[in-house]
């Protein structure tokens, strides 16, 4: 069947729910409402003639800085695809900025289970009767939804978890290979100042009358010293 | 110790389940093919719940994308599937070039499908290697990187690298191939059936093969479409679904060439799978080589890398087909670039990758979503695995085939 011959049908059956249906590059998208996503996407999985079998894409999308014809802040959209029969349709459910929530859809693809994760993880929009609605990319403990477009691309200050694990690293490298050493420990001079000690020597012209080796001798002495 | 003492000590009263406990496995893992962490719940030696754990890879390659002009995010899809990163390269510059109506010429499209193919054999054979050294087949592991390196050398003389690629562009390729790549090419298309055969003769049949693959990880056609595998997975459970067939993209309308499938869905059934399929793609690439047509390799209408709306009146000199043609183009751009929202899949190794971009008319994505297959094929490795054994798990960690570079993008 045709896209638009399906988005049509679909607009048929639930007049309600279809807000806008638009067509773009040879593929169409149904604007939806929230409230009946299941039964929609069970009506096109178990429709004879539809038999969309197929999950393929399910991510959330920001509006907050895109131009559109309607206020809502949020987007889910499921691509659906049916092998048997080779057609396809894009469904986007238009959701507020207030408590963003949809139904789940693991009722009827289990594989819907992480791709919602990942919405939630993502933007922060809840899917209800999900079996497990934690984030999965990123830790637990992450503050904020990094699709958002407010969030910034470059953070101000590192994660805490990861201020502790190299507060950790640090504290298991007194055990590691190289040591840090000890404050008792005699000081050695690492070559590189002792070049740079010579290289001035012979760089700066001496004003209190000594000669260059003197001047360096001298510098040599002190360094020994300390 | 004193009297009191020993009263206090508790001894533990039988529950009956002493045998139930807790192991986490991974991230760092050999079997786990990256740094996947599986937390398991076990009875024994069986499986009873099993929780795998992403993310430790994830370096928001989706926000990266909003904040690069589609011809700078090329390169974050070497970094999602990096055993294939040709394929994504081509897969990505397909969506964008349906998105902003680019058509690449006929020459690219055959250059294309000769590198996806190839990176198709890489890809499985480094899975074949892993999977078999996994199960305890060590020999496979050895042959199939001698023959991987061939094509690792051949991707070497085509653009320099032999990892991350970034030679497909959007409306084209970078470079064109030279005599002694085809040549090459030729060499491995002639030698490589033999060593499919080779490889079959020493775990087709083999007892301990058989026993740790056939019937383990089984999947039915339906719950393999509910779960949302897609490539040799889903195939090897009867549904014949290959995108290359399905939505042809690049030049696979102009070969002929056949989907392999299989209908027991187990672990042995995706092997068989993925071996039939590197004999398609053998096919594939030797039909691509005598067809090879002359022509340029870029489109007039490729944006370079900045991807300007300012119009520029449109030079004459433009880059020769031959020799390098690098980033910058063509002179030629459009006002604004589409506006709107398309999802364009194509069949990589491990399965469909789809890019689903929406365009608000500027240079860069508004939003670019990954449907990576390894993040969906892992989150049902909990229906293929609980219920079995600890052993089978790493065998169908093997027989999904994830990278964990394009799970956690």
């Amino acid at each position: 069947m045709e896209q638009r011959a399906i988005a049509d049908t679909l607009k048929v059956q639930f007049p309600e729910e279809v807000l806008d249906i638009i067509e773009h590059h040879d593929q169409v998208g149904v604007l939806l409402r929230p409230d009946r996503i299941v039964p929609i996407l069970r009506w096109l999985r178990d429709t004879d003639y539809l038999c969309m079998d197929h999950l393929r894409a399910l991510c959330g999308v920001d509006n907050k800085r895109r131009q559109t014809s309607y206020s809502e802040r949020f987007e889910v959209v499921y691509q659906l695809y049916s092998t048997s029969l080779r057609h396809g349709i894009r469904l986007r459910v238009l959701l507020p900025e207030e408590d963003a929530h949809v139904e789940s859809a693991v009722s009827l693809w289990p594989g819907a289970n992480w791709l919602e994760r990942e919405v939630f993880d993502m933007f922060g929009i809840r899917f209800d009767n999900h079996p497990n609605m934690r984030r999965v990319l990123l830790p637990d403990d992450w503050v904020g939804h990094p699709l958002l477009k407010e969030y910034p691309l470059k953070g101000k200050k590192e994660w805490q978890g990861l201020v502790d694990l190299k507060k950790l690293a640090r504290e298991l490298d007194q055990h590691g290979f190289y040591p840090p050493p000890l404050a008792d420990e005699k000081k050695t001079v690492p070559v590189k100042t002792v070049a740079k000690a010579v290289k001035a020597a012979v760089a700066v012209e001496p004003t209190d009358g000594t000669a260059p080796a003197e001047k360096m001798a001298k510098t040599l002495r002190e360094r020994d010293q300390a | 110790m004193s009297d009191t003492a020993r009263q206090t000590v508790e001894v533990p009263v039988a529950t009956g389940d002493e045998d139930r406990y807790r192991l986490r496995m991974g991230p760092q893992h050999p079997a786990t093919h990256g740094v996947l962490r599986v937390d398991l719940e076990l009875d024994g030696e069986t499986i009873v719940a099993c929780d795998p754990q992403v993310g430790y890879l994830h370096r928001g390659i989706e926000k990266l994308a909003e904040n690069r002009t589609y011809a700078q995010a090329l390169i974050l899809t070497d970094r999602l599937d990096y055993i294939a990163a040709m394929s994504n390269n081509c897969g990505f510059c397909v969506a964008v070039e349906k998105l902003l109506a680019i058509s690449p010429p006929l020459r690219a499209r055959y250059i294309r499908t000769i590198v996806n193919e190839m990176s198709r054999l890489s890809s499985h054979l480094l899975w074949l290697a892993t999977h078999a050294l996994d199960i305890g087949a060590m020999t496979v592991f050895l042959y199939c990187f001698r023959e991987r390196e061939m094509l690792l050398e051949l991707f070497e003389e085509l653009c320099g690298a032999r990892l991350t690629f970034s030679y497909p562009r959007i409306g084209g390729v970078r470079q064109d191939v030279s005599a002694s790549f085809i040549s090459g090419l030729q060499h491995f298309i002639d030698i490589f059936p033999e060593k499919i055969l080779e490889y079959e003769t020493l775990i087709d049949t083999n007892r301990i093969w058989l026993k740790r693959t056939v019937g383990i990880g089984k999947v039915s056609a339906e719950e393999a479409l509910g779960l949302g595998l897609t490539g040799a997975c889903l195939r090897a459970s009867g549904v014949d679904y290959d995108i290359r067939k399905h939505q042809p993209y690049d030049a696979y309308d102009l070969v002929d060439f056949e989907v392999p499938i299989a209908m027991e869905g187990d672990s042995y059934a995706r092997y068989r799978c993925r071996m039939e399929e590197m004999r398609q793609s053998v096919r594939i690439l030797q039909q691509c080589v005598d067809q090879l047509p002359p022509g340029p390799i870029v489109s007039e209408d490729a944006p370079d890398l900045h991807m300007s709306q300012r119009i520029i009146p449109f030079r004459e000199a433009r880059v020769s087909s031959y020799g390098t043609a690098l980033i910058a183009l063509s002179h030629k751009t459009k006002p604004t670039y589409p506006s709107g929202d398309i999802y364009v899949a194509t069949e990589v190794p491990k399965g469909e990758l789809g890019f689903y971009i929406i365009s608000d008319g500027s240079p860069r994505a508004y939003r670019m979503h990954i449907r990576s297959p390894s993040f969906i094929h892992i989150s049902a490795l909990p229906a293929l695995s609980e219920g079995g054994l600890v052993a089978d798990l790493i065998t169908n960690i093997g027989s999904i085939d994830v990278v964990l570079g394009e799970s956690d993008r």
